[in-house]
């Protein structure tokens, strides 16, 4: 078997790999390697032609290949080295990793350090249960993105998408755009989804309905899809009785979700957090295996490609540490991130405090929207940090810095939570 | 015109047993369904168990062919090449009411001569199935209790049936069957007709739609629908034996069974229906098979489902298994009844129509070049990493991985839709090497295993189906 040998190994050659190979080149290591499983590095952006990436990153806005390039033509100019259509196979604890592809067959690669980046899939029919008959015409919103942007397959013509996720707001639009009739966008909580912009610019500019509160309760068809019917739920999110609607269609589209694909990270035991069910990682985003690290959304779902891009480049940059085996650089002081009252989740879940410490950023989710909130760090019963924000909405990502001082002096685990305005504490 | 000396009608587990079994003889076989493959109805959606006929009614022609069947399948795997597994089944009670029908299974099971069945304490249960509730009372062993996967051993019967010299028709619908002088003589389709002696009813739910035709329907088949999960191979409960509830008055219970590619099956429901197509799933019987199994395996949760199905078992009125060779009809062999047992009974039933045959006066005469071996596809995920190495040097395609959630690569593809009986629909590549059977449930190889049927099949995109035609994925390019 062939047996290469690299000191950072990237699995996946999306957002976040690309990121976090250049950061780690950047750092001055010299040999990075990028394993794709696809024909071409970029990952899912590749497939996302509509604009709005980069402009957190970049100030302007880009289509999804336009800022996938950005950094594809970075890796060539650092001399980046990638393996596309290549699947890993396996990794060992000991960072080891054994792909396959057809030009070079099977392979082994040793690491210095890996770092984790395969992304997410998408959530079924069938993980979300949707009673009915088993008929053709029934997809996951990224499926069909690249049934028409990469193979240019159109899939029906009156099309329910379940789901506002941003993916199924996007798709709404590009179907409507391709001369597809969009019945309904169906949402079972009160609000979308996914983010503001995409619900205006995707599902208002272009008069789509959307049913909040809505949930599709039966797909019908023999052969293909010929219709589904959707009911109202109540707070309960259980169908309510007598309000069924029929809708008549060929094709229903599923936005219902992303899970970090862990599959991998699971065979050699890496910690996976229950909610984020991506790993557990502390503010370097090295998972609970020394010398493996993750980013991006197989760590967690993020709504922004430019909050991947920062977080990889993080990986990416301790990867290399690690791999050039700079002077231990965990501190002996490990703390906890916890969440509190409306948070759903917060990453890194785990800060390593050195001296000197470093700012962190960390990113967290609600639970539920919010206005003319406060975000409360707290160590135990002292308020460390207090932010307001005008809104604050489970679909959007949210940030806050913390000083590096201030983890320096702190004892104990440190706790975020969002509450009502005018609540003190 | 096509001719023939047996016509058989169904390609499901019983059609392709009767034709591999047939194949065995200097005969002319031709093997008929109106599905775009073999196994699509029953057969392809059950609990994919092969059973020992313990519970059977004693005295009957079903516990006969189930019972004689269950020891055929260590042989007949072996020469088809397709995996099974012996793993056992539990009978767990857990109830006092449950607790005290053990008794009078196990004297059935006595009845049945299946005499391996014994006693199990609450202690060895769950010494042997940790996952099991606490809440158990005791439970019957039933060690010959074997999994199997249904699909591939329909497909492999019908594949060393055609390596034999049978003719499979699909998408073919029996439409009339011509009796002059009271002996069969054509079998009428919507492709053309076969002039034959004898024809074989083996049509499974439609058997009496077949029967009718020739005027010898004295019985009903109606649906029974049942409804599984199937779950995640990464599931933090393991299973290793089929666990099985105790059937009470009110109840047939749930059951919980680990499939032979390392998923947890979970069902059935029992619902009784007039309509032979609904083939829905449905909120509240997915609910009861959820409830019903956790009373058993209490850590199941419908959170690890990745897939849910149902099948419609053929349910005969009156009910039981029957095979007869018709005197007012010579040369119509009816089967008939054939319910949930019937994946399990195919291979006995075969051997047992042979005989009726042969009474009927079918000369079978063996064929010396009989082959019964069949080499099934190789499994890349299974090999060792010299014989991947080995493989990818011989076929590239061995190098290229379509399906990530089971590891199935584009060589496999292509041998599912290139061997005999090829696969010629995404569900046909599905059920032959389980691409899209895994977690994602084909979200990532779907719109790759799309381009490679249209390029294999040399059709466009358009014309590439799920299953039957009008089942189409794409309705052509974007404008």
């Amino acid at each position: 078997m062939l047996g290469l040998q690299y000191d950072v190994v990237v699995i996946g050659g999306g957002p976040a790999g690309l990121a976090a190979a250049i950061s780690a080149k950047t750092e001055g290591v010299n040999h990075v390697l990028v394993i794709e499983r696809d024909r071409a590095l970029g990952g899912i952006l590749q497939q996302c032609i509509h604009p709005g990436f980069g402009l957190k990153l970049f100030g302007e806005e880009l289509t999804g290949p336009e800022y996938a390039n950005r950094f594809i033509r970075q890796i060539k100019q650092l001399g980046i080295e990638a393996l596309l259509d290549t699947m890993v196979l396996s990794i060992s604890k000991d960072k080891k990793i054994i792909c396959v592809s057809q030009e070079k067959g099977l392979h082994k690669i040793s690491a210095g350090a890996i770092v984790l980046a395969m992304g997410c899939r998408e959530r079924t029919r069938d993980a979300i249960g949707i009673p009915g008959t088993r008929p053709a015409g029934i997809y996951t919103a990224g499926m069909v993105q690249r049934l028409i942007n990469i193979q240019g397959y159109m899939v029906g013509k009156k099309v329910v998408i379940m789901g506002s996720g941003d993916i199924g707001m996007i798709m709404a639009r590009r179907l409507t755009l391709e001369g597809v009739e969009v019945k309904a966008v169906v949402e079972i909580l009160p609000y979308v989804s996914g983010l503001t912009r995409n619900k205006v610019q995707c599902l208002d500019d272009f008069d789509i309905p959307l049913c909040l509160s809505h949930t599709v309760i039966n797909i019908k068809g023999q052969r293909r899809v010929d219709g589904v019917t959707i009911a109202k739920v109540g707070k309960d999110m259980f169908p309510i009785a007598g309000t069924e609607q029929d809708i008549a269609c060929d094709t229903l589209l599923l936005s219902v979700g992303l899970i970090p694909e862990n599959e991998l990270s699971k065979t050699i035991d890496i910690e996976i957090n229950d909610v984020t069910q991506g790993p557990v990682v502390n503010q370097k985003m090295e998972t609970s295996l020394e010398g493996i690290f993750a980013c991006g959304n197989v760590v967690h779902v993020n709504d922004l490609v430019d909050n991947v891009t920062i977080e990889s480049q993080i990986a990416g940059k301790f990867a290399a540490w690690y791999a050039m085996k700079h002077a231990n650089q965990s501190g002996k002081k490990l703390l906890n991130v916890c969440f509190g009252e409306n948070v759903r989740y917060v990453v890194p879940h785990k800060i390593a405090v050195e001296n000197p410490q470093e700012d962190v950023t960390l990113y967290f989710r609600v639970k539920e929207p919010a206005e003319n909130a406060r975000i409360y760090i707290q160590s135990g019963h002292e308020i460390l940090k207090k932010e307001k924000r005008i809104k604050v909405r489970p679909g959007e990502m949210e940030s806050i810095h913390i000083d590096g001082k201030m983890l320096e002096s702190l004892n104990g685990d440190m706790t975020i939570s969002v509450r009502k305005g005018g609540e003190s504490q | 015109m096509l001719q023939a000396d047996v016509v058989i009608i169904g390609a499901g587990a019983v059609g392709t047993a009767i034709a591999r079994e047939l194949s065995k003889y200097v005969l002319k076989v031709i093997l008929v369904d109106k599905n775009e493959d073999v196994g699509g109805d029953a057969s392809k959606s059950n609990s994919a168990i092969i059973h020992t006929g313990f519970d059977a009614s004693p005295d009957t022609l079903e516990s006969q062919l189930v019972v004689s069947a269950n020891p055929m399948y260590d042989q007949i795997t072996k020469e088809l090449d397709i995996p099974f597994k012996r793993i056992g089944a539990i009978l767990t009670a857990v109830t006092q009411e449950e607790f005290s029908l053990l008794n009078k299974i196990k004297e059935k099971a006595y009845k049945n001569r299946v005499y391996d069945v014994d006693y199990l304490s609450p202690q060895a249960i769950k010494a042997l199935e940790p996952e099991v509730t606490d809440k158990v009372l005791g439970g019957l062993y039933i060690p010959r209790e074997s999994i199997i996967d249904p699909f591939l051993l329909v497909i492999a019967q019908a594949e060393n049936a055609v390596e034999n010299g049978v003719k499979i028709l699909l998408s073919t619908m029996v439409t009339d069957i011509t009796v002059k002088n009271g002996q069969v003589q054509f079998v009428k389709t919507n492709q053309g007709t076969i002039q034959t002696k004898f024809v074989i009813n083996a049509a499974g739910l439609f058997c009496d739609k077949i029967a009718e035709i020739v005027g010898l329907c004295n019985f009903k088949e109606h649906p029974r629908k049942g409804q599984f999960y199937v779950l995640d191979k990464n599931v933090p409960y393991k299973v290793n034996r089929i666990i099985l509830p105790v059937p009470t008055k009110l109840t047939k219970g749930k059951l919980a069974c680990p499939t032979i590619h390392g998923n947890l099956l979970i069902g059935p429901t029992a619902e009784e229906l007039e309509d032979r197509f609904d083939k829905a799933v449905t909120a509240q019987g997915l609910q009861e098979v959820i409830e019903g199994v956790r009373k058993l395996v209490p850590k199941i949760s419908k959170e690890d489902a990745i897939k849910q199905y149902c099948g419609l078992r053929p349910v005969r009125t009156p009910e039981g298994y029957h095979i007869e060779a018709y005197k007012e009809v010579k040369g119509f062999i009816g089967i008939s009844g054939i319910r949930s047992t019937g994946v399990t009974s195919s291979v006995a039933v075969a051997r047992y129509v042979t005989n009726v045959l042969n009474n009927e006066g079918l000369d079978l005469i063996p064929k010396p070049d009989f082959n019964p071996y069949r080499i099934g596809i190789k499994k890349f995920s299974e090999l060792s990493d010299k014989e991947k190495e080995q493989l990818i040097k011989e076929n590239p395609k061995y190098g290229h991985v379509i399906c990530r959630c089971e590891t199935v690569t584009e060589a496999e593809i292509v041998e599912a839709i290139r061997r005999p009986v090829g696969a010629k629909s995404m569900d046909g590549i599905k059920r032959r090497v389980r691409a899209g059977m895994g977690r994602c449930q084909g979200g990532f190889c779907s719109s790759r295993v799309l381009d490679i049927l249209s390029r294999e099949l040399n059709i466009p995109a358009e014309k590439v189906t799920k299953n039957e035609a009008g089942s189409e994925l794409v309705i052509g390019k974007i404008r």
